[in-house]
């Protein structure tokens, strides 16, 4: 099982080149109030890791220094040993399904060819390609029939189907994913993580900040903790741990519950 | 005089396609202030490019004044980072300044040059005819005309070349800029030929109409269209009718003619507003009072099939028992009773309700759906 594998690594035995993304003394404040202290991550290649921490924890703030699009006080980011804007090609984003203005007279296919702007570079139009490339992935996540749609019809799980067809052209070697399960419903979770799973069997590095606890270690195979410090990152097996979810949320997991050898399970409580 | 009517309609309607464009994306990224506040803030850069160049004609003023208007989006920017003021706050407070400051140095210094603050803020498009071009001893228009046809054919040229950029940019700045598109580059690009526009057109137009054109038209543009190219175009329509409209108006009434395309502009949005297809008021309103009624007719469906073959059946079905077990008034209750039975969900024996098959039917599938 890949998880095996995954579990057996540790910083160590890599060859730095190997990690996807290294963040060392990452700190990142907004007007002096640190959102996020002296961060160090290191993201082995081929993971498919869930980021948690309460709201405000600063999740977003380190998946947006990651992509280079706020400012850090201090630290350094590296992406296959390159900074970001080295390698803006070899990332793919899903940002906040909220932070977009789904009004915005678009159709769905054309709000997916844009994952294809970044290989087209500046003034390039895109043509049949791309729209051939957008088609492809409005089918892999079930979307097909609705490429011609105004994207202010969408329900929120279509959305976020759209949103991930349009990370999917952009072909990347590593995803960075803000809530991608948020306002889905059941069947569209599903589908989405097994999206996700087969994204991580080709190889790819696939970083989700998730907010169902209850999930993680069936969904995912790494996890980092976070608030405002990273509190722990590793195999989930290993960090997910009642004591590490105690130092995350604070007083607030008196709803955790000990299942003997797991560590954790059974924590029947969405967060934020 | 017809020739220079029809010549101060086509140069009002070269102005409102300039103007519609860059407009699109002021209304898209909710920032429809930010026109009045350049339009008026190049008067500043005017007034100083004046002291600079003597010359009311020099081209150098239109330099001066577009500067100003990105000084003012630079200000307005530094005022959101504080984040101690909103962003319509911060536009609302910088660009009263920059005008009155402009106001100050003309009624100090210039007063003497043809630059008042009524044709600041109404123009003198009536006069716009009279300025002409002359090259080689020949006359070939008017000058405003010739002003207005680059800055059209400027703003044409950027927004083509660079329309996937400012759509992205628009739409998803993040992803725009981890793809390495500067969201901030492109907001300074059109912020820019929002300026040069406003420049261009005030000397015309007046900074009123200025902000009508940029505004109304794709605001309206916005109601009629799913798709970011045809609101493009439907902007560039609705900015040369009301162009035009208000040109006769002016006539009509004998009134300023940059006012009356203004409100024409004004009037025009309303009717769209109103009448829109999908999104105008009164398509909303219809379109609730069409589900209010729909969902009235389910819940009158699903009563009656719940009731179905239990012993208070008879009571339930009763038209005068729908007040007090639904709480409706018998008027609604009667209504919604006319609506059903005309969809054939049911029919009325002797002010008894019995469901049609359809009808048990339709209260099955709305149980499932909810
Ligand atoms: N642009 C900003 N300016 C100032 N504070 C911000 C900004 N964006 C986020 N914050 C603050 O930074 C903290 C972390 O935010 P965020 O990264 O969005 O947290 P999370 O995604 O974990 O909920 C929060 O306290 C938030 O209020
Ligand atoms: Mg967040």
């Amino acid at each position: 099982m890949h998880l095996d594998k995954v579990g057996s690594l540790n910083k160590g035995d890599l060859d730095m080149s190997e990690n996807a993304i290294e963040v060392e003394d990452l700190t990142v404040a907004y007007q002096e109030k640190p959102v996020l202290w002296d961060i160090d991550l290191t993201v082995p290649e081929g993971v498919l890791m869930a980021i948690v921490g309460p709201n405000g924890a600063g999740k977003t703030t380190l998946i947006k220094a990651i992509l280079n699009l706020v400012k850090t006080a201090a630290g350094q980011i590296k992406i296959y040993g390159k900074t970001s804007s080295d390698q803006k090609r070899l990332v793919g984003y899903v940002p906040q399904r909220g932070s977009v203005d789904w009004d915005f007279p678009t159709s769905v296919k054309d709000v997916v060819m844009m994952g294809r702007y970044g290989a087209l570079g500046w003034i390039r139009r895109p043509g049949k390609e791309e729209q051939k490339m957008a088609l492809s992935a409005l089918d892999k996540v079930g979307m097909l029939q609705y490429a011609e749609r105004q994207i202010s019809q969408l329900s929120g799980g279509q959305q976020q189907r759209v949103f991930l067809a349009r990370a999917l052209v952009q072909d990347a070697q590593v995803y960075l994913m803000d809530e991608p399960f948020q306002g889905v419903d059941a069947t569209t979770e599903r589908a989405i993580v097994s999206l996700l799973q087969e994204l991580r069997k080709s190889g790819k590095t696939v970083v989700v900040v998730h907010h169902d606890l209850q999930t993680v270690p069936e969904y995912f195979d790494w996890t980092a903790l976070l608030n405002v410090r990273l509190i722990a990152s590793g195999p989930v097996q290993e960090v997910f741990t009642e004591e590490n979810l105690r130092l995350t949320y604070g007083g607030r997991v008196s709803f955790l519950k000990h299942n003997g050898e797991n560590g954790v399970s059974n924590i029947g409580q969405r967060t934020g | 005089m017809g020739f220079e009517q029809f010549e101060i309609q086509l140069i009002a309607s070269v102005v409102a396609a300039a103007c519609a464009i860059p407009g699109v994306f002021l209304v898209l990224r909710s920032m429809a202030m930010m026109s009045d506040a350049i339009s008026h803030a190049i008067l500043l850069g005017i007034v100083l490019a004046f002291f600079v160049i003597p010359d009311i004609s020099s081209p150098l003023l239109i330099i001066g004044a577009a500067l100003s208007g990105v000084l003012t989006v630079s200000l307005v920017e530094l005022l959101n980072k504080t984040r101690l003021v909103k962003e319509d706050a911060s536009i609302g407070l910088v660009f009263p300044v920059l005008f009155s400051i402009g106001v100050i140095l003309i009624a100090r210094y210039a007063w003497n040059v043809h630059l008042d603050v009524h044709a600041v803020l109404l123009g003198e498009l009536a006069f716009a005819p009279f300025d002409r071009l002359i090259i080689f001893g020949n006359d070939i228009g008017p000058k405003s005309l010739y002003v207005m046809g680059t800055i059209l054919i400027i703003n044409l040229f950027f927004i083509s070349l660079f329309y996937k950029e400012i759509k992205i940019a628009t739409f998803d700045a993040g992803l725009a800029a981890a793809l390495g598109f500067s969201p901030g580059l492109i907001h300074y690009g059109l912020m820019s030929l929002v300026s040069v526009t406003a420049v261009g057109a005030f000397d015309a137009v007046g900074s009123i109409l200025v902000v009508a054109l940029m505004i109304a038209p794709p605001a309206a543009a916005y109601l009629l269209t799913d798709n970011l190219t045809k609101m493009i175009l439907i902007s560039v329509v609705l900015g040369v009718i009301s162009s035009i409209s208000g040109f006769w108006l002016a006539i009509f009434l004998d009134a300023n003619i940059a006012g009356a395309m203004a409100t024409m502009a004004g009037v025009l949005f309303v009717l769209v507003f109103l009448f829109a297809p999908d999104r105008g008021i009164i398509a909303i309103a219809r379109r609730r009072s069409h589900q209010r009624w729909e969902f009235a007719g389910k819940m009158l469906a699903i009563h009656l099939l719940n009731h179905e073959g239990t012993q208070d059946e008879e009571r339930e079905s009763q038209i005068q028992h729908l007040e007090e077990n639904l709480r409706w008034k018998e008027s609604f209750a009667r209504r919604v009773v006319h609506y059903s039975a005309n969809n054939g969900f049911l029919l009325v024996n002797d002010d008894r309700l019995v469901l049609t098959t359809r009808g048990r039917e339709y209260a099955k599938e709305s149980i499932v759906d909810n």
